[in-house]
């Protein structure tokens, strides 16, 4: 196993342990890379196509790269009642990428999530975890211009 | 002036996003040596950032508090200025009693906890024989706050019964309805109260091993259960009479995939697989994580636990109704005026929910939905409704977890449903054909309605392939799959019926259906309009073009004079219709 990707060695290699492993991974690097699968597949002992079949299961993992600030924008129940199909055709139209997608700086990424729980400031998103809400179109392109002079 | 004991802001992460760490650094800044401190959640989302002032006599509230060195200096002051009072109807109406605690204690410190009556129902518990424990919770009617209202007592009992040396628990903590936080915010609000309720969980079925199964979504649950979990080892709480292993607890985050909600696809999760339910017998309490006896509850429940047997079973059971006892956290949000969590003793009705509680105006909301993508929506004339487990099912919604979106009468039904259908048909796992297919066709369907191209045939499919999607399913992802479909057919048949044969949107919400229309009597011609319109749909003489147009609502959000307005499809200029 390449030296990147020791770190797995702490979780032991019982199987169940192979969703944190992937969640590991994705924490250091950001997205699971190819190369990344097969580390974890070579450490589990498990055959990649395996992995890759776990891991797109689940919504949480990425196998793009993402930007260095990461959108996520909620369209949760509350927040899709409150507009947020808006709020995405906005960021959308605003930053020439779409739900998945990172832009060609590598700065902005989008990501369309199910509920960021906090429903009482719908429609609402998240840079980098950080959590903007009740949301109009002021307020994104204000968030949006914060980010870009950084 | 009284004097001021301690300041708590509430920092969960409702909170946080209403820029409570603002208000939080300019209070210590001053505060000197009176303790500032980061608390949970009061349940009053609608008015982040609250500060709490205790001081000798009764403590004072503050709401919206700005994150400025001027507010600190009234608050310390204790100005008569945005002082806050729970509002009379909701005072009147809720009752708390699992969410006592939350956001007046500092979440992680176990002595506080402690000091107030915290592990006093584990002491009670541990002194008692655990079938005695049991009988006490079956005698309380506690049902699981999970959504299907499984009696917690009998659920335990079957997972007590077992004589395996090696027994699992599992705290269900993937909260995936989006639209609930209730718990959430039990667990970043009060981690040990749900901890103390799996300690004693543990104690009366002689589960070993204890996994929490949070969302990846939640970081500060996460913290905050992290830093309990290592409180209670450290004061040996997790050592349970008559032991010999402390209790083993660990907490796996979920990936992000809905149907782990299901018992067995969670087991499934748990073990690093696919989430994929799978057919039941063998129950979890016969064959569950790694072929161990095992049993899962809500984190509602769980936090239920310590405050049900501190009350005593029997006067529990004299609150609420008498098939549903106790009380329910519910998350308001949606289109009202106080959106937040709201506990209430069940048998109140919707109308006390959405109305007194929530402060929606009658006569502004078109429905309720409850239980999220599995729930349905009741209109408002059935608002008389009581709350309970059984009368939500009678009208064909369910009482779900407690996320109760109200939606307004500008809301367009089918547009509704057909979110609902694009969040389930995603998030099916697959495995079975009616669910995988099923799910697929009804969303197309409502798609197409919802973009105007929808026929009465469309209609009637609908009402074909969700009952076979019911019966056809492995799991309650897809038996409850149709339901918001089904339910807004059944009440607003209506608004289907406009978008088909009318090719109308009723509350013109549907893009498709719509066209954006300036009226020029008021407009001043400044020119924002045309500006901020991405297409350049807007000409000169401040006419938009709805061939060009793309119902972003950009201008209709900018415009100072509110001159733009969504309108019928054709009465546009250049409608792409007639």
């Amino acid at each position: 196993m390449s030296a990147e990707f020791s770190f797995l060695k702490e979780l032991g290699t019982d199987r169940s342990s192979l969703i944190k492993g992937l969640q590991l991974v994705q924490q250091q690097e950001g997205y699971v890379s190819d190369e990344a699968i097969e580390a974890v597949a070579a450490h589990f002992g498990m055959a990649p196509a395996e992995v890759e079949g776990v891991l797109t299961f689940y919504a949480q993992f990425k196998r793009i790269k993402p930007g260095r600030f990461q959108i996520s924008v909620c369209d949760g129940t509350a927040c899709h009642i409150k507009g947020s199909p808006q709020i995405q055709q906005w960021l959308e139209a605003e930053l020439g990428i779409k739900d998945g997608e990172t832009d060609s700086e590598g700065r902005f990424s989008i990501q369309v999530v199910a509920c960021l729980g906090c429903c009482s400031l719908a429609p609402v998103m998240s840079v980098n975890g950080k959590v903007y809400g009740n949301l109009d179109r002021k307020k994104l392109v204000r968030v949006l211009n914060e980010y870009r002079k950084m | 002036m009284a004097q001021i004991k301690r300041i708590k802001v509430g920092m969960a992460s409702c909170g946080l996003a209403a820029g409570a760490q603002a208000v939080f650094d300019e209070l210590k800044k001053i505060a000197g040596d009176i303790p500032v401190v980061g608390v949970g959640c009061i349940g009053h989302c609608y008015c982040e950032p609250i500060v709490e002032v205790e001081t000798d006599s009764e403590p004072v509230f503050y709401s919206r508090v700005q994150g400025t060195a001027d507010t600190a200096q009234k608050i310390l002051a204790l100005s008569e200025d945005g002082r806050f009072e729970i509002p009379a109807l909701r005072k009147k109406n809720e009752m708390v009693f699992v969410t006592k605690l939350a956001g007046r204690i500092v979440p992680c410190d176990i002595e506080e906890y402690k000091a107030n009556d915290g592990f006093s129902a584990l002491a009670k518990c541990t002194v008692m024989k655990p079938a005695e424990v049991i009988e006490e919770l079956k005698k309380s009617g506690l049902r699981g706050r999970g959504g299907a209202g499984f009696p917690t007592g009998m659920k335990w009992s079957f997972l007590a019964a077992k004589q395996n040396p090696e027994k699992v628990m599992i705290c269900n903590a993937d909260e995936g309805d989006p639209g609930a936080f209730m718990d959430r915010s039990m667990m970043e609000s009060v981690p040990y109260q749900v901890l103390e309720g799996m300690l004693i969980g543990a104690y009366a079925t002689g589960a070993t091993k204890i996994f929490i199964y949070c969302r990846a979504e939640y970081p500060m649950a996460i913290e905050h259960l992290t830093i309990a979990i290592a409180e209670i080892k450290k004061a040996g709480y997790d050592m349970l009479p008559g032991r010999e292993k402390p209790l083993d607890i660990v907490i796996k985050e979920g990936a992000g995939a809905f149907v782990c909600g299901e018992e067995t696809a969670m087991i499934a999760s748990l073990e690093g697989k696919r989430g994929q339910p799978r057919f039941r017998p063998p129950f979890p309490t016969d064959s569950g994580w790694n072929g161990l006896p095992t049993s899962i509850n809500n984190v509602e429940t769980f936090a239920n636990i310590a405050p049900v047997l501190n009350y005593g079973a029997e006067n529990y059971a004299k609150i609420g109704t008498p098939k549903s006892t106790g009380t329910k956290i519910f998350a308001l949000a949606g289109d009202l005026k106080n959106p937040g969590l709201a506990e209430v003793p069940m048998g109140v009705t919707l109308a006390e929910i959405v109305y007194e509680i929530g402060g929606a105006k009658p006569g502004t909301v078109k429905a309720v939905q409850t239980g999220g993508p599995s729930g349905g929506c009741i209109p408002a004339d059935k608002f008389d409704v009581k709350v309970d487990y059984d009368s939500l099912k009678e009208l064909g919604a369910i009482m779900g977890s407690g996320g109760l979106i109200v939606i307004g009468n500008d809301r367009c039904m089918v547009e509704t449903a057909r979110y609902f259908l694009s969040f389930t048909h995603k998030e099916s796992c697959g495995k079975c054909t009616f669910c995988r297919v099923g799910t697929k066709r009804m969303y197309e369907t409502l798609q197409r309605i919802t973009e105007g191209n929808g026929t009465e045939e469309d209609i009637a499919f609908l009402e074909d392939i969700g009952p076979k999607i019911r019966m056809g399913a492995l799991c309650g992802l897809g038996q409850t799959a149709p339901n918001p479909a089904l339910s807004t057919l059944r009440y607003f048949r209506n608004e289907y019926e406009a978008h088909v044969k009318e090719k109308v949107c009723p509350s013109l919400a549907c893009s498709a259906l719509v066209d954006l229309k300036l009226n020029p009597e008021n407009c001043i011609k400044c020119g924002l309009c045309r500006r901020t319109c991405p297409v350049g749909a807007i000409d000169e003489n401040f006419v938009i073009d709805n061939a060009k147009c793309i119902k972003c609502n950009s201008c209709k959000e900018l415009c100072p004079k509110k001159t733009i307005q969504r309108v019928p499809r054709g009465e546009g200029f250049n409608s792409n219709n007639k």
